[in-house]
């Protein structure tokens, strides 16, 4: 590790380093512009010199417009590259591979959709994208790794997504950087990146558990969703409402993402579909995070008919 | 010098101090209570800095460690630096400043300091009962539902505190705006008594926001009202709006009144009037305002939406603007100037160096992209204390030495002065440049235990602050050293303008025999003809 900046080992990395050094520069300037000003004042007009103290100035209009105007021009340059950089950090590419990740006091459970599980540990291949769809099991956490220059709060009832393409196979700290209680400084782990190859390698791994997807459609007959949720059955049958706009009781409508479908099954009279009377159980208390998740994919490969 | 009766010799007795409504003494009070809780923070910190001197220490266990960064956060914003320089330095000198006898509300003002007391003892008591280990932030659902510390205690204590805030600032700008002497126009104001206007305005319409968050964290503690938690239908992201609401216009509460002090001390010891008077006033209002549409640039990565983040980059900028207005006009006052290196100036100077560093590298905070790396890292940690402690800090440092001969009427001795301002300088640079390289390189803040690679840049900010915490106890020492020893300082010994000047030191107790006049512009200092200071 260098003195001044992490390892460079994703492809926002050296974007984020850049955007730094611009401001920096800028920053180093004026320090040294103000910096400069004041200690040759300072000796310049001593007490102890006899300089020409003579038509002292207290009042400049052009100067103050002048020293308003350059920062104001410098600092929405920043923010315009700011914005731009973190637009890209929050779109992750649509081909993204999916890791759902869990924290809770202190530990990041991990789960790849085929079927991988690990615990402070999250192995990836190099050169693509991964998304991590995140939520907590209790306090707010925050999933951050600086070689990559990302970081996402992890916040309990929703999900939230952070993405990342590694550049550069290697192990990198992986930190929960908001505070979470007692272990906080514990709650620490590694990400893994791997060849390609490697990565399919670590993924055959025996002892691998079913997919995600499978994981969660034996779920979905084990806790019971499946004598309701079907055709001509007492709710909504859910091929193909994935990503679908639905309106809602009341009026308005939702948008089935991955937080609208968890809301639905921890608690499913908040947001009620338009036409079927709230008669569902709350399964708050009776699956964990990890299995919602599992949850969740299953009902994303449910495609319409 | 032939003893004159003052506010300090008037009355003597126990009781005359803690019934006065002089609210010169009520500043003393005030200095008492900020110093003690300045120590008690400052020690907090010393066991921190101990423990991080290696990378797996143990010199106390991590819940203790939890619990002492809480301590130095709540004592050190919401005991000391909140209160320190409007309660302390502002007491004193907003009516003198102004040429009145007192404040608008004198028994207001005595009553804030006991409301503050009461909100201190609150505080302690939860610190001795076994302490609070959410961080002064109290981000919920953790401090609502998961710690097992006495976070209600805590949160009463900072409640209770608030509302000496709101007293003492409701009574700055009522004494602004009705007791100003005959000529002292508004443009003729020192502005000092601007950047506490700027700062009363803040505490009026922030501190009650912080109060009601933590209402609603007690009461989710209490009776599981399900505001925050959202096991219990509440949402976590509103906690966090409504405590930056107000706490990130506390960053203005602690830097306006310091840059109001260097507004002071820079025209006196360069013997010339302020460069741009209108622009430095405006701007502290400007400050206050903008500063209050801020707050979401804390929340960046907190699941805030994408478009509100966005707004709240592009007003941090806007922000920056007239902080950097006011620091160019400071270094242009010194054009052409006779300067005097005395310490109050050396302090003066200092914070100008320590709060462009930091204002500086708000910029790289306030751009979204970069946020996301440095978020809640030592990188925010060094920013924000050379804002509040290189800034607001040294501000209060170099106005107690520029006002001491007037508040007890003697003289510290100058070389022990430029000691004390060399060491902190020094001291704090050592202790929180190390820090903004930790945090690029990607320590998180709040880390009990680190990993190895971090331990050099953690010794070097130990050993500053151990520089530092000498540079504090040196002033310490020696201010009280010359209250029994100091040489008499005389009415005026900077040839100050200002109407505090006008009269004895320590004042008498109602300030001015006769009302004062005002009919000349401020800062009339003439570096061109006057003699030798």
């Amino acid at each position: 590790m260098s003195w001044i900046v992490p390892p460079q080992a994703s492809t926002v990395a050296a974007r984020v380093d850049l955007l730094m050094g611009y401001v920096l520069f800028v920053a180093v300037c004026f320090i040294a512009l103000i910096g400069g000003a004041i200690f040759y004042f300072a000796v310049k007009y001593h007490h102890s010199r006899s300089v020409d103290r003579s038509g002292p100035v207290f009042q400049s209009i052009p100067l103050e417009i002048f020293w308003t105007g350059v920062p104001l021009a410098l600092t929405l340059s920043m923010f315009v590259w700011g914005a731009r950089l973190f637009i890209t950090m929050r779109e992750p590419p649509p081909d993204s591979l999916e890791v759902d990740v869990v924290g809770k006091q202190w530990m990041w459970e991990v789960q790849h959709a085929e079927g991988r599980r690990e615990l402070n540990e999250v192995h990836v291949p190099v050169g693509r994208p991964v998304r991590l769809l995140m939520t907590s099991a209790d306090v707010i956490h925050s999933f951050f790794v600086p070689a990559f220059r990302v970081k996402q709060d992890v916040l309990p009832g929703r999900y939230e997504t952070e993405w990342f393409e590694a550049t550069e196979p290697g192990r990198y700290r992986l930190y929960c950087a908001q505070y979470c209680g007692t272990a906080h400084s514990a709650m620490t782990g590694w990400i893994t990146v791997l060849s390609a190859a490697d990565y399919e390698r670590w993924l055959a791994q025996p002892g691998a558990e079913p997919t995600m997807t499978e994981a969660g459609e034996r779920l979905f007959r084990r806790a019971g969703c499946a004598s309701c949720h079907r055709a001509g059955g007492a709710g909504p049958a859910l091929e193909g409402m994935f990503g679908r706009r639905e309106a809602l009781e009341g009026g308005g409508t939702a948008l089935a993402d991955e937080t609208y479908v968890r809301e639905s099954i921890l608690r499913p009279n908040a947001k009620v579909l338009k036409g079927w009377p709230p008669r569902m159980p709350s399964y708050e208390g009776r699956l964990d995070e990890a299995q919602v998740q599992q949850l969740v994919s299953y009902l994303k490969s449910l495609k319409g008919a | 010098m032939e003893k004159t009766e003052n506010y300090l010799n008037d009355e003597v007795t126990v009781s005359s101090w803690l019934l006065t409504t002089d609210h010169k003494r009520i500043a003393l009070l005030y200095l008492m209570s900020v110093t003690f809780f300045f120590l008690v923070g400052a020690f907090a910190a010393l066991l921190m800095r101990l423990e991080l001197l290696v990378p797996n220490g143990g010199l106390v266990q991590a819940e203790t460690y939890n619990k002492l960064f809480t301590m130095h956060g709540v004592t050190m914003v919401f005991f000391f630096l909140i209160p320190s320089i409007p309660a302390v330095l502002g007491n004193f000198l907003i009516p003198m400043m102004v040429g009145a006898k007192d404040m608008a509300f004198p028994r207001l003002n005595l009553a804030s300091w006991y409301v503050f007391m009461a909100g201190g003892l609150f505080g302690l008591a939860s610190m001795i009962l076994g302490g609070v280990d959410t961080g002064w932030t109290f981000y919920a659902p953790y401090s609502s539902v998961y710690s097992n510390t006495h976070v209600i205690t805590m949160a009463v204590g900072i409640i209770i505190a608030g509302f000496s805030s709101i007293m003492t600032g409701l009574n700055f700008i009522v004494t602004i705006h009705r007791l100003r002497a005959p000529g002292l126009t508004w443009m003729r104001l020192p502005l000092f008594v601007w950047s506490l206007y700027a700062t009363s305005i803040i505490f009026i319409l922030g501190t009650p926001v912080l109060a009601m968050a933590l209402v609603l964290i007690a009461l989710e503690r209490v009776f599981g009202f399900g505001v925050f938690d959202p096991a219990l239908g509440g949402d976590p992201l509103l906690f966090q709006h409504l405590f930056w609401f107000y706490s990130h216009p506390a960053v203005y509460i602690m830097i306006l009144p310091s840059m109001g002090v260097v507004s002071e001390i820079v025209p006196c010891f360069a013997r010339k009037r302020i460069f741009g008077y209108a622009f430095v006033a405006a701007s502290s209002l400007a400050i206050a305002l903008i500063g209050f549409l801020v707050w979401g640039h804390h929340m960046f990565v907190s699941g805030q939406s994408l478009y509100a983040g966005m707004a709240f980059s592009l007003l941090s900028y806007m922000v920056a603007i007239p902080s950097a207005v006011k620091v160019f006009n400071w270094t242009a006052t010194l054009h052409k100037g006779r300067i005097y290196l005395r310490t109050p100036m050396l302090y003066a100077l200092g914070f100008i160096g320590l709060f462009t560093i930091g204002g500086l590298t708000g910029l790289v905070l306030a751009a979204m992209g970069l946020d996301a790396h440095v978020h809640d890292t030592y990188f925010i940690i060094a920013h924000f204390h050379y804002i509040m402690v290189g800034g607001a800090l040294m501000g209060y440092l170099g106005g107690m030495h520029f006002w001491w001969p007037k508040i007890t009427g003697k003289l510290y001795p100058e070389f022990w002065g430029r000691i004390s301002a060399g060491l902190v300088f020094l001291g704090f640079n050592l202790t929180f440049f190390p820090q903004f390289l930790l945090g690029y390189l990607g320590m998180p803040r709040r880390y009990y235990h680190y990993p190895p690679e971090f331990q050099t840049l953690n010794v070097l900010s130990t050993a500053g602050a151990s520089i530092l915490g000498v540079g504090y106890l040196v002033p310490l020492l020696y201010l009280l050293w010359s209250l029994k020893w100091g040489a008499d300082a005389g009415p005026n010994p900077w040839r100050a303008t200002g109407l505090e000047w006008t009269t004895s030191s320590p004042p008498p107790k109602e300030n001015y025999r006769v009302t004062p006049e005002v009919d000349e512009e401020p800062y009339a200092y003439d570096a061109e003809t006057e003699a030798a200071l």
